[in-house]
């Protein structure tokens, strides 16, 4: 049902009060017409006597006497079907290629509805992104939500676009789809993307929906929650595994601040509202498996760290959702390691059920154990030989620098095309362990060694 | 006219024009009649906060009461199930509306269709009080849920239905009591927010078992006590919880998902039915209850789910048993209280948290305890409350973290740079502590080894020790340190590696028995002496430290149960292989 009103009363940053309403519903969507022109809004609070809406496009411009409030009766929903393949949509989920409007097969709540836990399927299965430090260490699964925390300067967008590129689940040809979600992004980022996606073909079966730097902030908030509907569709309707990537949400969170702010809401940590969390993980729990759906929905959202500080509300609060973290170094990118991923402050929750016989290999856990073991040791020594030179060292202890020094340069380090299976990244880990005395490497089973060491086989 | 909605905003609904609201009734708001708790009533208008999605829900629509408490049902049925945070079943919900979670639904917690076999064991005629036994169901392969009499009940039994097979709604029992006669059944219901009544609460030094070498051995919990798991995101907090939940010596564990991950629940009912319980080798299912609020939930039922878990803690604890709880997380637990206070606009505390915080958050854990149970037979039964939290950054400074640690004794602190190493559990060893731990230890010695304690302390003073020196290496170097030191350093090192790291992935290491934690922390200290020894008579570090039977102790946390040698014979070995170098020297 259709309500109109020319009776806003106040207008305070995005958020506009409208008297009189008295029925809007929660979260009902809401059009301001203004000479024309006709913006966005939801609902964010209604009373009795008023509705409080946030507008999506911004209130610049916008006359409370001659702007007309049209409350639609519906919350925001999107059109889907197939045919939103290969789309490029505006943050609200209008097309933005020039191209008409899609089929809709049929209209979509952005909000989505929690997955029954009982519904989910754990996801185990083995996705491979041909990056050793991916692969190897922090072992990415179909249906899994893994961020990539990034900082400015570092190069998050080439290691998405990588992922997307290269990722494949072993002996499998099924349909897959990617989603992308831009929010706040600069336009030569999100072309970046673009381009990556025509050049591996993947555009054709992909559903972008693009909010940049120079469009409007609070926006934002929609955006991902278009490209996560559209991806729900795809996954558990039309049985695709799609790979959902979300950058930047570090500007989402921005315009979430942005609003609560403008509600003079109590601030949290650092002003950003205290229920950011529970908004993130209506956001981030919408990744997954579905008990008896052949699709999925995998995710990985991107964010730069302010200051690179992952204590800071941003990283925190997803690290607590999400199922682990790529979590991308200035260290290592200083020495000029591409992808500079530090492995230790990176995480793969889900890696135990993905890795292993039948996943990836019987020696997988065992070898990738060691490395952190020896990579932390050989870490810590390093920092130690830097402040008091070799001498302070034992030889163990120097043998454990060399391995971190061989492992930054021949096990994370590897090219920007450089595809490497499985195989390849465990034999490289073999390689290097071989460097240490049989006596240290207490968590590896003889067997193994037997079976896999380099020297030792055959 | 009845109530109706004057405002919504987010979780927190207001109501005019309910007829005598009652603080933390149930009400049904709006025309999908969702689920809501009245939380504050200020003259004509009442504060509801929706266990439901409020999306689309508009001023005008009707609010009904319900005159009920916010309320469980307690009856057989509940273990191997999985609720909500307002104990909806969950595998009931899916089979009737599907994989996402739809508003509005109502069903109930237990299955009314399903019946259940009950042997009476009261006589007619005989008088019983709050508490006492009227039967027995056999609700799984390790659970005997006992039929009890509701605690605000007491009488003669007039009636007791013969052994059968019955519903949960069916009369079993009746009760004359003042002159009337109350029908009892199979279920009761009670309201979560108030404890269930015992008779007393009762000092126990008894531990609970948990098979985590640095838990059992360093900082343990008793039957009946509390404990809490703060650490930054991806520390080890849920492994812990799921490995007590696998692993605790106790009858009942009610495990609640609190503004957590899907998949974690997912995964507990994945594994918990395919492992066996180390007590009676039924299925972990059988003896679990799950409450599940995942974080993309709606957040007022989160709120609700940790009371909804300890009712029903409590409920088993009634009938004798030994039940922990563990709450992931008790931080999206409080977030849930922060989010409603905020939008009651009450007066903010610390971090905008309200000011009854504490309070609250202490009258949680103080329904623990080893109690005894009221009426017949005699009994004692606890509950252990086991609370992970999940502070900003990490920063113990935390409100939540700080009233937590004012209303527990044990504190196992999780560390970010030892999960960086993958050194897990994560807990650090130097500023984790059990307030139990002398009662613990007097237990230990007299039931189990009398030195118990007194080892426990020894292997305590070397990894403090340990610290030390490493804070004078950072300054001078390894090779300062005189060989004694050294020696210090490669015993911690054991003692981290071989002891207090363990693999909960691993199928042997998951669980470690008593027994066999003896042996390896004795080993490990008997190794440190008799080399301490030979070092002061002159022996070689270098040739000592090799003795290949430290490689066999750093072993023993891989080998079978049945595989780790008695202490006896460990310790011969141990004194044994090193007689060689005593002959060599002398
Ligand atoms: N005892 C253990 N053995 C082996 N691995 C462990 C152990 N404890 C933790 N881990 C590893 O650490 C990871 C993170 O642990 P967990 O999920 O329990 O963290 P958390 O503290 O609950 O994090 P969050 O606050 O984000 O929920 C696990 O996925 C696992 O890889
Ligand atoms: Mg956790």
């Amino acid at each position: 049902m259709i309500r109109e009103f020319n009776t806003i009363s106040e207008v305070n940053g995005p958020l506009v009060f409208v008297e009189g309403v008295g029925d809007a519903g929660y979260g009902e969507l809401v059009e301001f017409i203004l000479n024309g022109e006709v913006r966005r809004g939801q609902v964010l609070e209604t009373t009795d006597k008023y509705a409080l809406v946030q507008v999506f496009e911004g209130t610049q411009g916008l006359t409370p006497k001659t702007t007309v409030a049209r409350f639609l009766g519906r919350g925001l929903t999107f059109g889907v079907s197939e045919s939103i393949l290969g789309r490029v949509f505006d943050g609200l989920g209008s097309p933005k290629d020039g191209k008409p409007q899609p089929f809709v097969d049929k209209y979509v709540d952005i909000n989505g509805a929690p997955i029954n836990p009982v519904s989910r399927e754990y996801p185990a299965e083995f996705i491979q992104t041909g990056i050793s430090a991916i692969d190897g260490m922090n072992t990415l699964v179909r249906g899994q939500k893994l961020p990539i925390f990034s900082g400015s300067g570092l190069p998050h967008a080439r290691l998405a676009a990588q992922i997307a590129s290269q990722a494949k689940v072993l002996s499998s040809e099924e349909k897959f789809a990617v989603v992308f979600a831009a929010m706040g992004i600069t336009f030569e980022e999100a072309n970046f993307f673009i381009q990556s996606f025509e050049k591996t073909g993947a555009i054709e079966r992909s559903v972008l929906f693009l909010n940049l730097a120079n469009d409007p902030t609070i926006e934002r908030i929609a955006t991902p929650r278009f490209a996560l509907a559209a991806a729900e569709y795809l996954a558990f309707e039309k049985d695709m595994h799609v790979l959902a990537i979300l950058t930047d949400m570090t500007n989402y969170c921005e315009a979430l601040r942005e609003i609560s702010a403008a509600r003079r809401e109590v601030p949290g940590r650092r002003g950003y509202p205290g229920y950011m969390y529970t908004d993130l993980a209506s956001i981030y729990e919408r990744a997954g498996r579905i008990k008896g759906k052949k699709g999925s929905i995998t995710q990985i959202p991107i964010l730069t760290m302010p200051e690179d500080d992952r204590t800071h509300p941003i990283p925190d609060l997803t690290g607590y959702i999400t199922e682990g973290q790529i979590f991308l170094s200035k260290d290592l990118q200083h020495k000029n390691i591409y992808p500079p991923i530090d492995v230790l402050q990176s995480l793969s929750r889900l890696m135990q059920r993905g890795i292993g016989q039948g996943h990836t290999r019987e020696d997988h856990s065992a070898v990738a154990n060691q490395i952190y073991a020896a990579y932390a040791r050989g870490k810590d020594a390093r920092e130690l030989e830097i402040v008091l030179g070799e001498a302070a060292l034992t030889d163990l202890d120097k043998l454990y620098v060399q391995f971190a020094d061989r492992f930054e340069a021949e096990f994370i380090a590897q090219g920007e095309d450089e595809n490497r299976s499985i195989e390849e990244t465990l034999s490289i880990g073999w390689e290097l362990l071989s460097m240490l005395p049989r006596s240290e490497l207490k968590r590896i089973r003889d067997e193994y060694v037997n079976k896999y060491m380099p020297g030792v086989r055959g | 006219m009845g109530g109706y909605i004057v405002r919504v905003a987010g979780p927190l609904v207001t109501a005019k024009g309910l007829e005598k609201p009652m603080m933390y009734e149930v009400v049904r708001v709006g025309d999908l009649k969702l689920f809501g708790e009245i939380i504050g009533i200020e003259n004509d208008l009442v504060f509801i906060q929706v266990y439901e999605d409020t999306n689309d829900v508009k001023p005008g629509e009707p609010v009904e009461n319900t005159g009920q408490l916010l309320s469980v049902e307690l009856g057989p049925g509940l273990t191997s199930s999985i609720f909500d945070g307002i104990q909806r079943p969950l595998t009931a919900l899916q089979v009737n509306t599907g994989d996402f979670l739809t508003r509005g639904f109502s069903i109930n917690a237990l299955d009314r269709n399903k019946k259940w076999h009950f042997v009476p064991i009261v006589n007619e005629g005989s008088q019983v009080e709050p508490g006492t036994f009227l039967g027995d169901v056999d609700e799984s392969s390790t659970v005997k849920h006992r039929i009890m009499v509701p605690p605000t009940i007491s009488g003669k039994v007039q009636w007791i239905a013969p052994e059968g097979d019955y519903t949960v709604e069916e009369t079993i029992a009746k009760v004359e009591q003042q002159g009337n006669v109350v029908e009892l059944k199979l279920m009761q219901k009670w309201p979560v927010r108030i404890p269930r009544p015992v008779k007393e609460k009762v000092f126990s030094d008894i531990p609970m078992l948990t098979g985590q070498r640095i838990l059992d051995v360093f900082f343990p919990v008793i039957k009946g006590g509390t404990a809490c798991v703060p650490g930054p995101f991806g520390s080890g907090k849920t492994v812990i919880q799921h490995q007590l939940a696998k692993w605790s010596d106790v009858d009942v564990v009610v495990y609640v998902g609190c503004g957590e991950r899907g998949n974690e629940m997912t995964e507990v009912l994945i594994e918990f039915p395919e492992l066996k319980d180390p007590r009676t080798g039924g299925p972990l299912m059988d003896r679990t209850v799950l409450v599940a609020n995942t974080s993309n939930m709606p957040v007022a039922a989160r709120e609700a789910s940790v009371f909804t878990g300890i009712a029903i803690a409590e409920y088993y604890r009634d009938m004798g048993y030994d039940v922990a709880l563990m709450a992931d997380s008790t931080s999206r637990w409080a977030e849930a209280m922060r989010e409603i206070s905020t939008r009651l606009e009450e007066m903010p505390g610390e971090e905008g948290y309200p000011a009854y915080l504490a309070s609250r958050i202490a009258s949680f854990y103080e329904r623990s305890g080893f109690v005894k149970c009221l009426g017949e037979p005699e009994r004692t039964g606890s509950v252990t409350v086991i609370g992970a939290v999940s502070p900003p950054g990490g920063d113990l400074s935390d409100p939540v973290v700080q009233a937590t640690l004012r209303a527990v004794q044990v504190f196992w602190g999780l560390d970010q740079q030892l999960a960086f190493a993958r050194h897990f559990p994560s807990i650090n060893w130097l500023n984790s502590y059990s307030l139990y731990l002398d009662r613990i230890g007097q237990y230990y010695n007299r039931t189990f080894e009398n030195d118990w304690l007194q080892k426990r302390n020894n292997a305590m003073v070397i990894l403090q020790r340990e610290a030390e020196l490493l804070e004078l290496v950072r300054l001078v170097g390894y090779d300062a340190l005189s060989t004694e030191e050294q020696l210090y350093l490669e015993t911690a090192r054991s003692l981290r590696e071989d002891f207090l790291q363990q693999d909960a992935f691993d199928d042997i290491d998951s669980y470690c028995s008593l027994r066999k934690q003896y042996v390896i922390l004795s080993s490990i200290l008997l190794i440190h002496e008799i080399i301490l020894d030979h070092l002061r008579k002159g022996g070689d570090f270098n040739v000592l430290i090799k003795n290949p039977i430290r490689e066999r102790v750093s072993q023993l946390r891989w080998l079978k149960e049945e595989d780790v040698p008695d202490w006896d014979t460990m310790e011969r070995a141990i004194v044994e292989s090193f007689s060689e170098e005593v002959k060599a020297r002398d």
